[in-house]
């Protein structure tokens, strides 16, 4: 009995939870895997069009015969790359005519055009005439021969569906001077995201936590950056910083601070001169990696918030009565209570940051050294239109992701250990 | 008392009261009025004075009256060493140091001498300077939006610093750009394709992922764990991975440039984080009622109706309200996806307004204003419920 019961049990799992599998499997499991294959193919962005054989229908009455018709079909293959085989044409007609005369690709049968056209080389082009003749005296209405629609059909190749494969995609990716420079781009925008949200939610965390007038209002406000849309957040933030009429730059010559406006998303490097020493700043990329941690330092605030509150009020009146004194307490009590969640918040951001896409590319679009590996998933994919580089990318990320998600569950299990 | 606590409480505090200082003025500034000095040197010195000043008059007279006095002395000082600003600056400044003086206001010779005294100071103050910059930095971008939505093109340029607004010239002047924007520029169109989108995949996703989450989280059948272990490792997949091969599918099956193929990309990208977020809410049911409902003769389905449901709606609206989310604000699908203006969702139809040619800025701003209003709206209205979404859900973001 109570293995029937298990056994219905287990069919009204399965069928529950079949539909959301299939989708997420359709939609996210199978492009992951599809991308390993696309990564190995020479595909390019106009070789996903399905070539296909196209008509275009004429209807032309003949000069002192208006019992006879022709009839004109231009034939041309859409593709520009690609042929396609045996091309089948079909095409219905009214009841009171008929063709004169027909080459022998054609035959028309009860009412029916039907024509085998072989196979049509790629930018083909034919024009196919027919003269049609009425059978009962009838005039031809030219409108209903051209209600009817021809029907054209033909194989072709599917460049994705081939076995042809190459290892080039891999080959340019690795080989490419600028990868190395991609890739510290990448990790330099990632880790310094990740740590400046982390700090500045812990500052924001340490401030809403204690007791103030608008205290629940101030915890509202500090989530609008992450809640807002990145759209308009990043259009609003490119007018801020606009060199020739942005307000911040207004601003600082306004005070005089800086003499001239700075192009703070359009400048690559600035030379700082600290102590004497000049260093060079990746000026464009630090103003997005503020905007970056503008933008998430709510959510590591959110999540530090919830630890603070959860720290029992005795240890800090302990400590107070030890006559410790704040930054003691910070150091001493605080962080280590919070520590768990930092590290936490620290994978997760990290793993995020290293997949941003959208904020560099409304902010920059990648250009003045913030390309990032994202962004060159949608250069290489969409601007130059080599579909295949653009994959082997986003298996570079893959990977990277692997290897991040094996430590964060490596420390989510440690933590599970610890609790 | 030691001389280096009463140095630092001068130093500090004043300090504190400039930066204040300083934020109104940038504020003042933005106003379109001509200020380009913050006087450092002569506020910052005379601050010290009136700092000392609040220490030696202690508690001997009425707290009120002495801080009322010290804000007055302060603004009065304040007035005469700038010129030609208006009285309502001034009356910012009194405010301001008003506020100042009623912090300070305890501060006195016994506080100074006890252990810890100035850092305590310290922190007081980065506090409350933190909450003003904090408020101040989140809020600017907010606001310069607005306010540059109600600008015309020709006094945007002639002072990019004066953010303020003429309510003198007449509402139907200064909602132009948004009757330009919903009327020239489709956005009522655009506002009703993000709407139904959001709010389709927040209906398709709780349709599929009330029904997964319920037989993850009380059935028992084999590879369970396996399942809910892949349904946060999923999650995690960004959509940058998924867009090259989504895309060559989608434009093979002609399902670019539809609504459909926006909606079902969207509910598979957030089914796992609803399925993840409902399922821990549905373990922490009491099993004893489902079991009650199994007395009665009730059926699977029976059960999550009747008694998962109804106990479950605040998790359900918290997942229902960050899927809205997700899907308002989403950017890049609907970029890859939608290339004709007649499926765009507002996201994408702003980016194309500010890739397109030369689109005033007035008109880019009060499009991102009807993009952002309301889903802070929402969020301010629902905050309770999309918090906890986001707590629970921002293993992503």
């Amino acid at each position: 009995m109570s293995t029937k019961l298990a056994k219905i049990e287990k069919r009204t799992a399965y069928l529950l939870i079949l539909p959301s599998f299939l989708l997420v499997f359709s939609i996210i499991l199978f492009p992951i895997f599809s991308n390993i294959w696309i990564s190995f193919k020479n595909v390019e962005l106009k070789d996903l069009r399905i070539p296909e054989p196209r008509a275009k229908k004429l209807v032309k009455s003949i000069k002192d015969n208006p019992n006879q018709i022709k009839v004109i079909y231009k034939l041309r293959n859409s593709s520009l790359t690609q042929e396609i085989t045996s091309v089948k044409f079909k095409d219905k007609y009214p009841d009171n005519i008929e063709p004169i005369s027909l080459n022998n690709k054609c035959q028309f049968k009860s009412n029916l055009l039907k024509c085998e056209l072989g196979n049509w080389p790629k930018k083909y082009r034919e024009n196919l005439e027919i003269v049609f003749q009425n059978t009962n005296n009838q005039e031809i209405s030219k409108k209903e021969l051209k209600s009817y629609k021809p029907k054209l059909s033909g194989k072709s190749q599917n460049i994705l569906l081939t076995y042809e494969f190459t290892l080039n995609n891999f080959k340019k990716v690795i080989k490419d001077k600028a990868f190395i420079d991609l890739l510290s781009t990448t990790f330099y925008y990632t880790f310094f995201g990740t740590i400046g949200a982390i700090v500045f939610g812990i500052l924001a965390a340490q401030m809403v936590n204690q007791k103030f007038f608008g205290r629940t209002f101030m915890r509202s406000v500090l989530l609008f950056p992450y809640v807002a849309p990145v759209v308009a957040l990043a259009y609003t933030w490119e007018l801020l910083l606009d060199p020739t009429s942005g307000t911040l730059n207004n601003l600082l010559i306004n005070y005089q601070i800086i003499d001239g406006p700075i192009n703070l998303l359009g400048q690559k490097y600035v030379t700082l001169n600290i102590l004497g020493f000049d260093f060079k700043l990746r000026l464009a990329l630090t103003t997005v990696i503020i905007f970056e941690i503008w933008r998430y330092f709510p959510l590591a605030f959110l999540f530090i918030l919830a630890r603070l509150q959860a720290v029992p009020k005795e240890l800090y009146e302990a400590a107070d009565v030890d006559g410790a004194n704040p930054i003691q307490k910070f150091l001493n009590i605080t962080l280590p209570q919070i520590l768990a969640v930092i590290s936490i918040l620290f994978m997760i951001r990290f793993i995020w940051n290293f997949n941003k896409f959208e904020d560099i590319f409304l902010l920059t679009g990648g250009a003045s050294g913030t390309r990032t590996l994202p962004i060159n998933v949608y250069q290489q994919g969409f601007s130059i239109g080599d579909i295949g580089m653009g994959s082997a990318v986003s298996i570079v990320i893959v990977v990277f992701l692997l290897i991040f998600m094996f430590i964060y569950f490596k420390l989510l299990g440690k933590r599970a250990d610890e609790n | 008392m030691k001389i280096k606590n009463i140095f630092t409480y001068c130093f500090i505090s004043s300090l504190f009261l400039f930066s204040l200082i300083c934020i109104w003025k940038i504020l003042v500034t933005l106003q379109g009025i001509e200020l380009i000095n913050f006087n450092f040197n002569k506020l910052f010195i005379f601050g010290i004075i009136l700092c000392l000043i609040n220490l030696l008059i202690g508690k001997k007279l009425n707290l009120n009256i002495k801080i009322t006095i010290l804000a007055l002395l302060f603004s009065i000082f304040d007035y005469f060493i700038s010129i030609n600003l208006p009285i309502w600056y001034s009356f910012g400044i009194f405010l301001i140091s008003l506020f100042f003086f009623n912090n300070i206001k305890n501060y006195d010779k016994n506080f100074l001498s006890k252990n810890h005294s100035s850092q305590k100071l310290f922190f007081n103050f980065l506090t409350l300077f933190g909450i003003t910059l904090f408020s101040f930095v989140i809020l600017f971008p907010f606001y310069m939006m607005l306010v540059t939505s109600f600008k015309t093109q020709a006094l945007l340029l002639l002072n990019p610093l004066d953010f303020s607004i003429n309510f003198a010239q007449g509402l139907p002047e200064l909602f132009k750009s948004y009757f330009i924007v919903f009327k020239d520029y489709n956005f009522g169109r655009y506002m009703l394709t993000s709407t139904i989108v959001s709010l389709g995949t927040v209906i398709i996703t709780l349709i599929f992922a009330i029904p997964a989450a319920y037989a993850v989280a009380r059935l028992n059948f084999f590879g369970k764990n396996f399942l809910s272990t892949s349904i946060l490792i999923i999650y995690l997949f960004p959509a940058i991975v998924l867009v090259i091969p989504l895309y060559t599918i989608f434009s093979q099956l002609g399902l670019r440039n539809s609504i459909e193929g926006l909606l079902i990309v969207y509910t598979a990208t957030t089914l796992p984080v609803a399925i993840y977020m409902l399922q821990g809410y549905f373990k922490s049911i009491p099993k004893e009622l489902e079991e009650a409902g199994i007395i009665d003769g009730q059926n699977w389905l029976g059960i999550i109706f009747k008694i998962i449901l109804p106990l479950s709606l605040p998790a359900i609206s918290s997942v229902a309200l960050y899927v809205f989310m997700i899907a308002w604000n989403e950017f890049l699908f609907s970029l890859m996806f939608l290339d004709r203006p007649n499926t765009f969702t507002l996201s994408r139809a702003i980016q194309f307004l500010n890739v397109g040619a030369e689109t005033p800025r007035q008109y880019l701003m009060a499009g991102s204003v009807v993009v952002t209003l309301p889903i802070l709206i929402i969020f301010v209205y629902f905050e309770k419920y999309l918090v906890s979404g986001l707590t629970a859900g921002s293993v992503k973001g």
